[in-house]
């Protein structure tokens, strides 16, 4: 499809992951080249969140092996290259922090033993801030913003930490259609500068206009290619368990 | 007698002194540590290591090793065997936590029973705040000073982690290690309640001055004062009630904070239950008057 000059920013090489007697990743195989935007998509326990661990090297892969920028996973973490955005319930909003205070622990890779906050943290924080369009509620506790606002909040984390790749999780959940069009615009914009983005969704309308490629996920990669052809109806069935009639020909 | 021989009659007994100085040490200590418990939710888990270190400090005791070592040993050991409870049985962690701290509590009072000197150990049960020595205000001068240093220095990533650990993660930091710290530090603020409140009363110095912060400020670094200011303001408040109450002074003390913070549960502008419906009504006033 494109010409691959650049190692790729992503490389899963069949891996295999387990929880005890259940197989969440079964030999699954991804490449992703810089400055792309991958939708990911899977119903639930199809092995979504396990490949973001496995991807930012929070699970050890049973068999295969995991490549970030031709890079080790825990090699690409320490140079901060990896921002999270977090599905909405993963996170405590009544934590009491403000908008400012998470997009400043963007920074903590870049900071010293005590994470004190240096003038040019400061000043990476207030343009992640004006990028999200989010400055003037940056002093709001986290859990006043609207669904839309928390996610870009998140974003401009990502953004602080200077990230070459973010990974989303579920990025369109509770989010309005306006916010949805900003983020959409947003992570366009991020894209074009360089970052690699992976979307895990199962929001599927959203993804033609995101992505430039999406990823059909049931334990391993059933398909990879442009939105359009990945989310043709048969393919979808196919992701979402309703081959039940075919499945006696495998 | 006016106020101030109120204040002053019971610092002419150095036993008082030591007893205010060791509580409000202990008091700031376990208020600092209370911010993250409360926070990520390990209430129980300071519950728990809290009695299970009793063993470790009364075989500390028997061979004449810190009492600190002991009860790190053995905060290590219930935190060790809770996670094997929780991970190979179909147990939830809430019973696991609760078989093994009060099985390890209890093997610290059978020790107990067993040792000679009875006297001195029953103290750690209950505290034994008029009865503090010089070693020991030192033991928790140093115990409190190095945990509370810790804290402060490490702030910032002990809030990273309890709020996003896969964001720690992902930046390069180490979860496991950063809750391995905040346990370690659990342990080693037991110890200095231990000494003042005993250690049926230690969780509540644990929990009380995070939750009552937590009613009044939508910042961390807020809680980080409001916490340890208000803990340390009823610690010593406690005993001097417990002076002229002529009652338990660690019980006193404990009181007290509960009673704290049930004012603020109420009252607290934000949170609290009459508080919040006051405000709200102040406003209509206002909007009926500018009307």
């Amino acid at each position: 499809m494109n010409q691959r000059t650049a190692t790729p920013a992503i490389s899963v090489d069949r891996v295999t992951v387990h929880y005890g007697e259940v197989l969440a990743l079964d030999a699954a195989s991804l490449t992703l080249d810089p400055a792309r935007i991958c939708g990911l998509v899977g119903m639930n326990g199809s092995g979504k969140s396990t490949l973001f661990k496995v991807i930012m090297g929070m699970i050890k892969p049973d068999a295969g092996k995991v490549l970030i920028h031709g890079e080790s996973p825990s090699k690409a973490r320490r140079k901060a290259g990896i921002g999270y955005v977090p599905q909405s319930e993963d996170v405590d909003w009544q934590f009491p922090l403000s908008v400012r205070d998470v997009v400043m622990m963007g920074r903590y890779g870049h900071q010293g033993f005590t994470r004190r906050a240096s003038k040019a943290d400061r000043a990476a924080v207030e343009h992640a801030l004006d990028r999200v369009e989010l400055t003037e509620f940056a002093d709001r506790q986290i859990g006043q913003l609207s669904g839309g606002q928390k996610k870009r909040a998140f974003v401009a984390r990502g953004i602080a930490q200077g990230a070459t790749m973010m990974l989303l999780d579920e990025p369109f959940a509770g989010v309005d259609k306006r916010s949805e069009a900003t983020i959409t615009r947003l992570l366009r914009e991020l894209a074009t500068d360089g970052c690699t983005i992976l979307i895990s969704t199962h929001d599927l309308h959203a993804l033609p206009q995101l992505c430039d490629e999406a990823v059909l996920l049931m334990r391993k990669v059933l398909m990879h290619g442009p939105p359009d052809v990945v989310l043709q109806p048969e393919n979808l069935a196919m992701a979402f368990g309703l081959d039940v009639l075919n499945r006696g020909r495998g | 007698m006016d106020l101030i021989d109120i204040l002053l009659e019971p610092l002419s007994y150095d036993f008082m002194v030591r007893a205010i100085i060791t509580t409000a040490l202990a008091a700031v200590v376990c208020a600092v540590l209370s911010c993250w418990l409360v926070l990520i939710g390990w209430s129980l888990m300071g519950d728990a290591v809290s009695h299970a270190v009793l063993p470790g400090v009364v075989l500390a005791y028997m061979v004449g090793a810190p009492f600190a070592l002991g009860a790190l040993v053995f905060a290590l050991i219930a935190v060790t065997l809770i996670g094997v409870v929780r991970n190979t049985s179909r147990v939830k962690e809430d019973a696991a936590i609760g078989i093994v701290f009060t099985s390890l509590f209890a093997l610290g009072l059978v020790l107990i029973s067993v040792t000679p000197s009875q006297t001195d150990l029953n103290h750690i049960i209950f505290g034994n705040l008029l009865g503090v020595s010089v070693p020991d205000l030192i033991q928790v001068l140093v115990l409190g000073v190095v945990a509370f240093a810790i804290l402060i220095l490490k702030r910032r990533d002990l809030t990273l982690y309890a709020f996003d650990p896969v964001h720690a993660h992902a930046i390069g930091l180490s979860p496991r290690r950063l809750g391995a710290l905040l346990l370690g530090l659990l342990a080693l603020t037991s110890v200095v309640a231990l000494q003042t409140v005993g250690v049926v009363l230690v969780v509540a110095m644990l929990i009380i001055p995070g939750a009552t912060a937590y009613l009044l400020t939508d910042r961390f670094s807020r809680m980080l004062l409001i916490a340890p200011v208000v803990s340390a303001a009823c610690s010593i408040a406690g005993i001097y009630l417990s002076y002229y109450l002529d009652t338990a002074s660690g019980g006193m003390v404990v009181l007290t904070q509960g009673a704290v913070f049930a004012v603020v549960y109420l009252f607290s502008p934000r949170q609290g239950l009459i508080g919040t419906r006051l405000a709200k009504a102040r406003r209509k006033k206002v909007a009926a008057f500018s009307a």
